[in-house]
């Protein structure tokens, strides 16, 4: 059994909402850098060339690189051995996301109630999904998501009949029809299988990996890279103003589903995509 | 076409953009989004001022991060402008010229656009750091309580913005879509 303080969940959190919203994984940066000389369109290359600005002086100049900074998304993976000691790890995870935001200077977008719509003042609740896992570390990812993009996304709930040709079809029909909103380029995160909130889960999820690294599943890697060259085929380009480069990457994961189901969720996100993991 | 435009934007201002004009914007603007359009809406319903004189003005679709010690303001990109639609018309009718932010328009609001003569332009989404560059002075000017979704007066000067819609009727979004689609099948 392996104990962890509450009190360094807490300090975890917020640096990396901070951090999360400052600096984007390398991984982004080199497809929009890679983009720029692919890109077609002459204002597609300026709107690439002014998000590799944007980054870079949001980097020097610790400005958030996007001025919806999310509602924070947090994936804790606690391994079975770990022992909590110092307060409930709901609230540890909240203070956090209450003191990253504050202290790194974040936009406070949360409502406390989706009808009433109070501002909550310090970007809580955030959305956490918890898993068990073996072992005695608590990992945690901290992935702020914006809803530019957020309200693009969509799931459904396809026809086993409708098989690999249907997905397809839904994730390009989603991409179309975020088009300029989503603020292209985008990066596309799918989930297929599972139940209705398992799907959605899983294209959240989705957007937590890498976009070096492709599925382990070769029906699913070849998935993958086709879609990402059919949705750059589209026409929607940067900004949505036309051209070449409209994704950035697709990821999909998959879980067992019903005899009778195949459902699909698209999690839409802008190039904003921001995540980061710690291991404690 | 590389154009400049200072405000307060006039309809000859107008009349010179065209759809996919690139345009740097200077002068005074103000930012309202979402929670700010209701209340303006509401103090239109009850016959009351708007927080600024609307004629010939643009609106940004702009609720930026806090802005820390010595700095004008936080990040400061542009959000979706369609969920502004149900509120957009009414102000054009008001004079209201120009708007900034990103994505899509409905068709009343296209069409106001065109019946209005005004204008419809997209900042780069997600370039908010950058963009902050260009706004010289903020001011909250109402709304206070509604935190980053007040209404604030802002100098900006060379704001890069692409014209998307113009008041001939021209939609970049669809033509330029149209001009790069290969094929989706």
């Amino acid at each position: 059994m392996r104990t962890i303080r509450a009190e360094e969940i807490t300090e975890n959190i917020k640096e990396m909402c901070m951090e999360a919203n400052i600096r984007l994984a390398d991984d982004v940066r080199c497809r929009i850098e890679d983009g720029i000389k692919k890109e077609e369109s002459e204002i597609g290359k300026q709107i690439l060339g002014q998000l590799v600005t944007n980054m870079e002086i949001a980097s020097t100049e610790s400005i958030p690189i996007c001025q919806d900074t999310g509602m924070a998304v947090v994936f804790v993976k606690i391994g079975q051995n770990v022992h909590i000691e110092g307060g409930f790890i709901e609230d540890a995870i909240n203070e956090g996301i209450r003191r990253g935001y504050q202290e790194g200077y974040l936009r406070k977008s949360v409502v406390g109630d989706p009808l009433i719509r109070e501002n909550t003042k310090d970007n809580t609740p955030g959305v956490i999904h918890y898993s068990i896992v073996p072992g005695e570390t608590l990992e945690l990812t901290v992935a702020p998501k914006g809803f530019g993009s957020e309200n693009m996304s969509r799931i459904v709930m396809l026809k086993p009949a409708d098989g690999e040709e249907g997905v397809k079809n839904a994730v390009l029909e989603t991409v179309k029809m975020a088009g300029p909103n989503a603020c292209p380029p985008m990066v596309v995160g799918v989930g297929i299988g599972g139940t209705f909130e398992k799907c959605a889960l899983l294209a959240k999820t989705a957007l937590t990996r890498s976009l070096n690294v492709r599925s382990t599943l070769p029906h699913i890697e070849k998935m993958e890279e086709e879609l990402l060259l059919r949705i750059n085929n589209s026409g929607i380009g940067p900004g949505g103003l036309g051209g070449r480069i409209t994704a950035l990457g697709v990821n999909i994961e998959t879980y067992p589903t019903h005899i009778a189901g195949l459902p699909v969720a698209v999690n839409i996100c802008c190039h904003v995509n921001r995540h980061i993991t710690r291991t404690i | 076409m590389n154009q400049s435009v200072k405000t307060p934007l006039t309809k000859e201002d107008i009349r010179k953009l065209k759809a996919g004009d690139y345009v740097f914007v200077s002068g005074t603007i103000y930012t309202a989004r979402d929670a700010a359009h209701k209340r303006m809406y509401e103090a239109l319903k009850e016959g009351k001022a708007l927080p600024f004189p609307i004629k010939d003005q643009i609106i940004y679709y702009l609720g930026p991060t806090p802005a820390r010690e010595g700095q004008v303001i936080g990040s400061a990109g542009p959000t979706t402008s369609s969920r502004m639609d149900r509120y957009t018309p009414d102000l054009l009718k008001l004079g209201l010229n120009g708007m900034i932010g990103k994505g899509k328009r409905s068709e009343a609001v296209l069409k106001a656009i065109k019946e209005e003569c005004a204008v419809y332009f997209a900042a780069v989404g997600g370039a908010g750091a950058l963009l902050s560059k260009c706004i010289k002075a903020s001011e909250v000017i109402a709304y206070e309580d509604l935190g980053t979704e007040a209404v604030r007066k802002l100098t900006v000067e060379n704001l890069p913005v692409i014209v998307v819609a113009d008041c001939y009727g021209n939609n970049l979004y669809e033509s330029a879509v149209k001009e790069y689609c290969i094929d989706m099948e």
